[in-house]
């Protein structure tokens, strides 16, 4: 069972909502996915539409948690506000914060980022941070109140899948306690299934399921990707070895010939 | 009175910001308001009186990663 902040959870998957062809598609990809958390954002409404009911309805529907998120702040106010925002409609303490500092890698601003926790944290919030893999910027975040870390694992919607195995074993390694979702970066279910075998709590994806070319199968292959990551991790897997080891005894095989 | 709406200038006759949004016909039942960068709550807009130059964020749900 994992466990966010006091909420247990079945499913380690967490599902984000951008980007799929069709709400019905969107819809039946979360279905697929049996995630239990979804990630939405905040974004202007225009005056006269009721844009914002219509996904909220559409979404409500569907009895997840909600995460929201601060996606496209660049600076500690605009990320501290939107968190704000968000409490005051989706009624959650819950925050994916991003505080994006850089526009190419979307490389998180760690120094705001932990600033931003620490002033969330202090207000009641429930940060999730969307982070790096250093494992200095991990400490920080914990030491200002998050309790739960999202790493990437390489930068958001590239699809690249684990780049830095090192520094992903290492933060496991030093936090074995703290519940660490992978959030960025993944690009196929094989992708899933290597840091969910490297001991992490769970996976975010959205790009990856919405972009493909059959959104709800591949929500259910990430899902049984995930699955399979973890069943492995907790069965203990064989350690990597130089040298060949029959599988088959040798003593009792018969000699036909000298 | 002049105010910014979401990055747009209009001309308004409303005082507060509940009445603005009325008159700007932003019905959706799920916005998040913030005048000059701070929150305001909805239980607290009828009391937020505006003010000529206000910059007003009115955000909604959407799609999100």
């Amino acid at each position: 069972m994992l466990r966010l902040y006091k909420t247990e959870l079945s499913s380690r998957l967490l599902l984000g909502t951008a980007q799929y062809p069709s709400p019905a598609i969107l819809a039946d990809s979360i279905k697929a996915s049996g995630t239990e958390i979804i990630t939405v954002s905040l974004r202007r409404e225009m005056a006269g539409r009721k844009s914002g009911d219509r996904f909220w309805s559409l979404v409500r529907s569907l009895g997840t948690h909600i995460l929201p998120n601060t996606a496209g702040c660049h600076t500690l106010k605009e990320a501290v506000l939107t968190a704000q925002m968000a409490r005051d409609v989706f009624a959650t303490d819950w925050i994916k914060l991003e505080v994006i500092g850089n526009h190419d890698t979307l490389q998180p601003d760690v120094f705001a980022l932990v600033e931003a926790a620490r002033i969330l944290s202090d207000d009641g919030f429930k940060v999730f941070p969307y982070t790096t893999d250093d494992l200095v910027v991990a400490e920080r975040l914990l030491d200002v109140g998050c309790e739960v870390l999202m790493p990437w694992c390489a930068p958001i919607g590239s699809a690249l899948g684990p780049l830095n195995l090192y520094a992903l074993r290492s933060l496991r390694g030093h936090f074995p306690e703290v519940p660490m979702i992978i959030d960025a970066g993944l690009g196929r279910p094989s992708h899933a299934a290597m840091v969910m075998e490297l001991g992490f709590d769970a996976v975010l994806l959205n790009t990856a399921v919405a972009k493909a070319a059959d959104p709800v199968a591949m929500a259910g292959a990430f899902a049984l990707a995930t699955q399979a990551g973890r069943a492995a991790y907790r069965a203990g897997m064989l350690e990597p070895r130089d040298v060949a080891v029959p599988s088959t005894p040798v003593i009792g095989k018969a000699v036909f010939a000298q | 009175m002049k105010l910014f709406v979401n990055g747009e200038p209009h001309d308004v006759a409303a005082q507060s910001l509940d009445a603005l949004l009325r008159e700007l016909e932003f019905e959706g039942e799920w916005l998040a308001t913030a005048v000059n960068g701070e929150l305001v709550r909805s239980p607290d807009r009828w009391a937020c009186r505006l003010n000529d130059g206000d910059r007003v964020e009115i955000l909604t749900p959407r799609q999100g990663g």
